[in-house]
């Protein structure tokens, strides 16, 4: 563990206007699908119109007929490929079944756009128009789509495997059934986190060119160093012939940390063709194939003493993986489980999974990834369990919280939480919510018919991925470490420019890291210049995802500066004939203490590495830049409390939500701007999961939300103004103090969003109902809760909604024998 | 390419004129053909409005028009928003100012959106709700629209908000 750094903060701590801005506003960034190549071809994909086929034949001649296509290819043409798709988790002691996937299918479809050939052409009308014409005879199989079904083994997905059922994973310490034998209460509920969209306004795309042996591909994507990698595997193409670029990304969510068919489709075709090949993704495409998040039946068990003492939280997550295995599928879940204990001192704890393949498309990491899964069980159960006591649910929180003077404060199944103080983020949001006034307001709106209600999320999460010895291949069995790396390299005339290993997609990382270099090098952030995204010219990186941009590639950042800094003090205190511990950073130049008019700027100092050897001490190397590797010592642990004020429409059920209160502590701030606005993101991301959206299929198999018409991603008129507030609590894991804050917002939300909702809603009878929280779902809850269940159901209205968490709705604790007073 | 027609438009103050296949969208036009991609596309439904620009001082959603209805039209992109010394328009210091954008991808079609509903509102203040109403058409996933909403408003304080 290394200290917080007090170094001079000039411009660390400012909202800085984000370097990236202009060329966005003024229409000059280039996404993907801005890059046209001379000779550019263009590619369609044909998908599958059933959910689950054996592809009986595939007639491509059609297609291949029609003007300006240069080819069709189909599975059986890639047979040269050396590897199906990855999925990058292998546990150890884990027996994990893991269907294949290929770019494109071999013998059957599994998924409806599940693809089954490509076309490519000069035209990128033409190619659409000729995807039409490839005939495919499908003998339509049995489906199965509800995970719980599924996992009866009646329909299997891949017959091969034998079992819908992939893999078991349990984590936990104490004894949980111990625990619920003894308490006075134990709450149980069976929870639906429903499967979401990433929706990314920016589609997927790729252009790959393979020219003279090397293979250049411009991809939409998070993670290039990894795309190159497994291009190195799948291809066979040596990994120094390989260049991955991601340009200016619009927008990811998680939904582009993915290793892609398209992007092997686009690379292999053009090796074919030697032509460069682009795809754009279309937002049809995008909604059936991009993959989806969350999905899973949660059955959860919480014990407690009378007292409101939390004894034991139990969580069986049935896992809905679709019908493949993303490249991180299976471990969603597992990430929740990290945090399954919240803010809590919880002692006994258990979280079994299971994962099972359906014929949907399949999920993988969407913004947060696990954690908000995981953070709606522990705190709408937590508001279940004060409504059973009749205390409040403040107070119940406030009894388990781990005290501030607990940290570092290792959880029943060894994670250590690396600092925290939940009661302080608490007082502050109720401070500024005003609790009382609320309270007065909320019944004076009741007597005029608005249902108005107030819920609560106190969070923590675990993020700045990772510890690469406690997650690589021997640890928690991922396929590589997840260090970042930064190469700071000062020009001769004191420029410097900072190539990180994050591949941010507007999170806005050039203004950050910019702010975090300049101070430590004593210049301005304005010459300094964040590269990213561009395997060819930086170090070996790992991309950016679950809030660890800051925490690992922000802190390799400042350690190599700070190395450089160190190399520039023995070169002043040689120029100026003193002792380098007499050389101080401040006021945009490296100067002598007690003597501030002796000193030299960066300028000066790179003149002497790169121009005047002499004025450069005996044996020190020549130039001035600085390659660091930063593997962090620990995860860090982001906390908070968020407060949604909602009203419900009594007659037609329609929630709207009219105050949102988020504060968030990620230690101290770089950018307090940048961090506000991943917050308000984060929050409207959970409300849209826990009010609007949901990716629907119907029993069949059949995509029902396929556009933006169906898919209701919130608008400005949804979302309320987000109030914000930070409580600052530096963490020890890192020398800056920081913690990541991307997905803090979402992971936060949804269970503020339905505790608000039932608050509104209890005195009706209601105590639970599964998002997302439609008109029609909580009109249905007000009918029944009203003796009034006869009315139409979802079902009946030409709607397919799956059945609302059955056994949820109304079903109360569960009090031992004997125990009940 | 089969059939084509003729096609006269007026974009950023340039005349062009061209052949083009009907069914060609005005959005594809002007990114493919006249090189402007600063307007995007971000869905296939006229929902999320990335491609909105002006024609006739308008807000249209470009890629629910064929490019040859425009013929004979102006149209305004975000390349044409700034002044020609490079002076940015309200709404783009708004957003910058605000931190209005994050990915930026939906920012073009959103200012050109924002630009359309500040020359109707007419010059001063406008109120958050408007504001809110006025963008509804135009999706952003990063933003949580919040600091939208502001830069917005900013722009409308500013008095040069309407479009250019």
């Amino acid at each position: 563990m290394s200290t917080i750094e007090q170094s001079p903060a000039k411009h660390v701590g400012r909202s800085l206007r984000r370097k990236e801005d202009p060329r966005l506003i003024t229409g000059r960034a280039t996404f993907v699908d801005d890059i046209s190549l001379h000779g550019m071809l263009h590619a369609s994909i044909v998908r599958s119109p059933e959910a689950h086929a054996r592809i009986v034949s595939i007639d491509v001649s059609a297609a291949l007929a029609h003007p300006g296509i240069s080819a069709v290819y189909t599975g059986e043409d890639m047979a040269d490929l050396l590897a199906p798709l990855p999925m990058a988790w292998a546990p150890p002691d884990v027996e994990m079944k893991a269907p294949e996937r290929w770019p494109l299918a071999r013998g059957k479809v599994s998924h409806v756009g599940d693809a089954v050939a490509m076309v490519v052409g000069a035209d990128k009308y033409a190619v659409v128009d000729a995807a039409q014409k490839v005939n495919v005879e499908y003998e339509p199989l049995p489906v199965v789509v509800d995970v719980e079904e599924a996992l009866k083994d009646e329909v299997l997905v891949h017959e091969a495997l034998g079992t819908n059922k992939t893999h078991e994973w349990s984590m936990g310490g104490g004894d949980v059934e111990q625990a619920i034998a003894e308490a006075d209460i134990v709450i149980e509920r069976r929870i639906v986190n429903h499967r979401t969209a990433g929706a990314a306004m920016e589609p997927r795309g790729v252009i790959a060119e393979y020219r003279a042996g090397q293979l250049t591909v411009w991809s939409s994507t998070q993670v290039p160093h990894l795309v190159r990698l497994f291009f190195a595997v799948q291809m066979g193409i040596s990994e120094d012939k390989v260049r991955v670029i991601a340009p200016e990304v619009g927008g990811g969510f998680g939904g582009k940390l993915q290793v892609c068919a398209e992007e092997t489709l686009c690379a292999w075709a053009s090796k074919q063709l030697s032509r460069p090949v682009k795809w754009i993704e279309t937002r049809s495409e995008n909604m059936a194939v991009s993959h989806h998040g969350r999905d899973q039946v949660d059955y959860v068990r919480m014990a407690a003493k009378a007292d409101g003492t939390i004894t034991a939280f139990h969580a069986k997550i049935i896992q809905d993986c679709g019908a493949y295995f993303g490249l991180l599928t299976p471990m969603i879940p597992e990430l929740g489980a990290f945090v399954m204990t919240g803010c809590y001192r919880i002692p006994n704890v258990k979280t079994d999974i299971v994962g099972v393949l359906t014929n949907k498309f399949f999920t993988d990491a969407i913004r947060g990834a696990g954690r908000p899964e995981m953070t709606h069980m522990l705190e709408v159960t937590i508001d279940q369990l004060a409504t059973e006591l009749g205390i409040d649910p403040l107070e119940v929180r406030r009894r388990n919280f781990i005290p501030a003077d607990a940290f570092p404060y290792e959880t029943p199944y060894g994670i250590t939480y690396d600092s925290g103080n939940y009661e302080a983020a608490l007082d502050r949001a109720l401070e500024m919510l005003d609790m009382d006034a609320f309270r007065a307001e909320q019944a004076q709106l009741r007597s005029q018919g608005v249902l108005r209600g107030v819920g609560f999320s106190t969070y923590t999460e675990i993020c700045g991925l990772a510890p690469s010895r406690a997650v690589g291949p021997k640890g928690f069995g991922l396929g590589i470490g997840l260090y970042e790396s930064a190469l700071v390299r000062v020009h001769p005339t004191g420029s410097v420019t900072v190539f990180t290993g994050a591949s941010p997609h507007g999170q806005g990382h050039e203004t950050g890291f910019a702010q975090i270099v300049a101070d430590r090098l004593g210049t301005d952030p304005s010459v300094v210049e964040v590269i990213h995204g561009d395997t060819a010219t930086g170090p070996m990186g790992l991309g950016t995802y679950g809030s660890r941009s800051l925490a690992i590639g922000g802190v390799a950042a400042a350690h190599a500066a700070e190395k450089l800094a160190q190399k520039c003090k023995e070169i002043v205190a040689f120029n100026l004939e003193a002792a380098v511990e007499d050389i101080e950073i401040g006021d945009g130049r490296f100067s002598l203490a007690g003597d501030p008019d002796q000193g030299m700027t960066l300028a000066e100092v790179a003149g002497c590495a790169y121009i005047d050897a002499t004025a450069m001490p005996e044996g020190m190397e020549l130039g001035l830049e600085q390659t660091l590797i930063y593997d962090p010592s620990n995860f860090v642990f982001p906390f908070g409390t968020h407060i949604c004020v909602v009203d419900v429409d009594g007659v037609t059920g329609k929630v709207d939500v009219v105050r949102w209160i988020a504060v968030d502590d990620c230690g101290p701030a770089i950018n307090p701007m940048l961090i506000d606005g991943q917050v308000h993101g984060g929050v409207a991301h959970g409300i849209g999961q826990a009010l609007y959206e949901q990716i629907v299929y119907d029993e069949r198999g059949q995509l029902i939300t396929g556009t933006f018409m169906d898919y209701a991603l919130p608008t400005a008129e949804e979302i309320p103004s987000i109030e914000t507030d930070r409580t600052i609590t530096p963490s020890p894991s890192n020398s800056l103090g920081v913690k990541g804050i991307g997905e803090a917002g979402t992971i936060a939300a949804t269970p503020a969003v339905v505790n608000a909702v039932i608050d509104a809603l209890r005195h009706e009878g209601i105590s639970y109902i599964d998002m997302p929280l439609t008109p029609l779902r909580v009109w249905q809850a007000l009918e029944e809760a009203r003796g009034r269940g006869d009315g139409p159901r979802a079902s009946e209205q030409g709607v397919s909604l799956p059945p609302q968490g059955e056994g949820s709705a109304g079903s109360g604790p569960t009090i031992p024998e004997g125990d009940a007073s | 390419m089969g059939t084509t027609l003729p096609l006269q438009i007026t974009v950023n103050g340039e005349r062009h004129e061209s052949q083009v296949a009907p069914r060609t969208l005005l959005v594809h036009h002007l990114r493919d053909e006249l090189g402007l991609t600063g307007t995007h596309v971000g869905c296939d439904t006229s929902n999320c409005g990335a491609c909105t620009c002006l024609v006739d001082g308008e807000s249209v959603k470009t890629c629910t028009v064929l490019a040859v209805q425009a013929d004979g039209a102006e149209v305004t992109t975000i390349e044409g928003m700034a002044g020609p010394d490079g002076e940015l328009h309200a709404l783009q210091e708004g957003f910058w100012a605000e931190h209005g954008l994050q990915c930026g991808y939906c920012t073009p079609g959103m200012i050109m959106a924002a630009a359309d509903l500040l020359a109707r509102h007419g010059d001063g203040p406008i109120s958050e709700e408007d504001v809110r109403k006025g963008i509804e058409g135009n999706l952003c996933r990063c933003t949580g629209y919040h600091n939208i909403v502001k830069a917005v408003r900013a722009a409308a304080e500013a008095g040069r908000g309407v479009a250019a």
